[in-house]
């Protein structure tokens, strides 16, 4: 059935199908209607479901450890300056292999104080043993929902996992989705039965315990080995969902890649107006393709290794920005090509921070810089578009 | 009138936080889903305070629509109230020929846009008339789009009546007949 939902709706959807059993939330902009819908559905009768109403985003993910402990599913939902409040959490989270997943409305990070689009806030927790995806649209948000439970709950695995909404662009957009049929759900996803200890009064036991030097690096190597798993797992499911719903997924998606020789790299809800702007230059005969990252941990390596080998210019355009060396997407595809024999010419761009439109005019600006690129001139590795820069200049000194 | 669009379809909403120009760009996608075409609407991402100007947006095509950047050049603006016309310029991208409804007790031949066909309709009145909202704070969003669907034709008015049925947050039937009545005392000039 085709329903008109915004973003946040679509996280709210996917636990309510997924009959997600505890949801401890604190709202925040621009996330709080996926705790408001969920205590709706509660409320309704439609979702049989325990929301826990916390007093912070640190005791939020701190109540969703203990509930999914007892071996539960258990789902929440933040953004920005909540996820970050979170992250002492989020390790213990993975380093206990709970399989929680959390949306989050992808929102830049203060200060200035800013309630807009950037990925800042999930890329501040690349290293917290999270698997991450980053959805293009409500659609995406919905089904990666959905997926994320079934990868996350796999026992090769059992990582908890976060989803990426784009803050406004798609919390709070309304557009068609495809809502899947509760029985289908079902079948695809099962009811969640945990095969290790749980905590039960009947059988007493310690969780996320000491570990002593002895042992701990055993842990983090099991982590390790468990993202590498993901990897697999992440494709299985893909696939199992695509025979089930008829919806293709995949880590990284080619389009236009047969001949480019540019490939603009995107995150999330910037793809949908990367698309439309290759199909424009495809009509001039710009030798210009997309690739897109779905999921960003693990990082696809191995297929952006293939699909992007010779390509001779690659893009990559990334809302986030680690100061003092470049964008986070920007460091892993430098060092996916390091020990190839054969390595794209990468350049950043770093767009979109804070809810700054990412329009045409910012692809433009992206492909000028590549094309220069590709005539062999020495470019910038790291641009900053859409930016004042003089202004700033002015007043930092010049570089 | 317009036909079928062709190409994507773009409209800004332009009203004060609380006169529901969000739910009105929402709902005229919905209705515009329901006969068929694609749509997508949001609000202008900004914080909306009650009284102050918001935007809201619903693009509208027969393909799916992937692009995400703001309506910068709308097809056509409807502005709820016609205060704001004295601190925002509601033609601020408007597409040439591009068309603008304003809720007003006046007549288009009062308003002076050149290059724009103007449609006029008092949905104030009609809010008042179906109790929606207060003397002080009337309702206007559903009325609005049955002025919409008179003036630009694209979404049907009977897409919009279901939509704002299945989807006004309360007084439904109230809501279906103001945008019914709109529909019927719609004044165009072009």
């Amino acid at each position: 059935m085709k329903v008109m939902i915004r973003g946040n709706e679509s996280i709210a959807y996917a636990f309510k199908l997924a009959k997600v059993k505890v949801i401890p939330a604190y709202p925040i902009t621009p996330s709080t209607l996926v705790p408001e819908k969920i205590s709706e559905f509660i409320a309704n009768g439609e979702m049989d479901a325990q929301f826990v109403p916390v007093e912070s985003e640190h005791s939020a993910i701190s109540a969703a450890i203990g509930a999914s402990s007892k071996g539960v599913r258990v789902g929440t939902a933040t953004a920005s300056q909540g996820l970050a409040l979170m992250h002492e959490v989020l390790f213990i989270a993975s380093g206990m292999r709970l399989p929680i997943v959390m949306g989050i409305g992808n929102r830049a990070l203060s200060a200035p104080i800013n309630i807009w689009c950037d990925h800042q806030d999930m890329m501040a927790q690349r290293d917290t043993g999270w698997m991450q995806f980053y959805a293009e649209s409500n659609q995406e948000g919905l089904d990666l929902g959905l997926m994320a439970f079934k990868i996350a709950e796999d026992e090769r695995i059992l990582l908890p996992a976060m989803i990426g909404i784009d803050a406004f662009v798609l919390t709070h957009t309304v557009e068609p989705v495809e809502m899947p049929e509760q029985k289908d759900v079902d079948d695809f996803l099962g009811e969640f039965v945990p095969h290790y200890v749980t905590l039960d009064p009947k059988k007493p036991a310690t969780l996320g315990s000491f570990g002593f030097p002895q042992h701990y690096m055993e842990f983090k190597f099991g982590q390790w080995v468990a993202m590498e798993h993901a990897k697999k797992v992440i494709d299985e499911v893909f696939e199992k969902f695509a025979n089930k719903f008829d919806r293709k997924y995949s880590k990284v998606s080619a389009e236009f890649m047969e001949d480019a020789n540019i490939a603009i790299v995107t995150m999330g809800s910037m793809s949908g107006t990367a698309r439309e702007f290759v199909k424009k230059m495809r009509e001039k005969g710009k030798k210009i393709g997309l690739v897109k990252l779905t999921v960003f941990r693990p990082f696809p390596k191995e297929e952006l290794l293939s699909i992007l080998k010779d390509v001779p210019v690659v893009a990559v355009m990334e809302r986030n920005i680690s100061f003092g060396f470049g964008g986070a997407v920007y460091a892993e595809m430098g060092a996916n090509f390091v020990n190839e024999s054969k390595s794209p010419k990468i350049l950043d761009f770093i767009v979109g921070l804070g809810g700054r439109d990412i329009t045409f005019k910012t692809f433009e600006a992206v492909l000028e810089t590549a094309e220069r690129s590709l005539k062999g001139e020495k470019v910038d590795e790291v641009n900053w578009v859409d930016v004042n820069k003089e202004a700033v200049l002015k007043v930092e000194g010049s570089l | 009138m317009h036909d079928i669009p062709i190409a994507m379809y773009e409209v800004r909403f332009h009203g004060r936080g609380g006169q529901g120009a969000v739910t009105a760009a929402n709902i005229l996608a919905i209705a515009a889903v329901k006969q068929g075409f694609y749509a997508q609407a949001f609000p202008f991402f900004g914080v909306e305070r009650r009284g102050a100007p918001v935007q809201a947006f619903t693009r509208i095509d027969t393909k799916k629509i992937d692009l995400r950047m703001n309506v910068y050049s709308p097809d056509a603006v409807i502005v709820l109230d016609p205060t704001l016309m004295a601190v925002v310029d509601v033609t601020s991208g408007l597409k040439e020929g591009g068309i603008i409804v304003i809720n007003t007790s006046k007549k288009p031949e009062d308003f002076e846009f050149s290059g724009y066909k103007i449609a006029t309709v008092n949905a104030t009145e009609i809010a008042l008339k179906h109790k929606l909202g207060s003397q002080a704070a009337p309702i206007v969003n559903t009325a609005i789009l049955g002025a919409y669907s008179k003036v630009i034709g694209n979404v049907k008015i009977e897409y919009v009546v279901e939509a704002i049925r299945e989807n006004a947050p309360a007084k439904r039937e109230e809501n279906a007949l103001a945008a019914k009545d709109a529909y019927e005392q719609t004044i165009l000039r072009w």
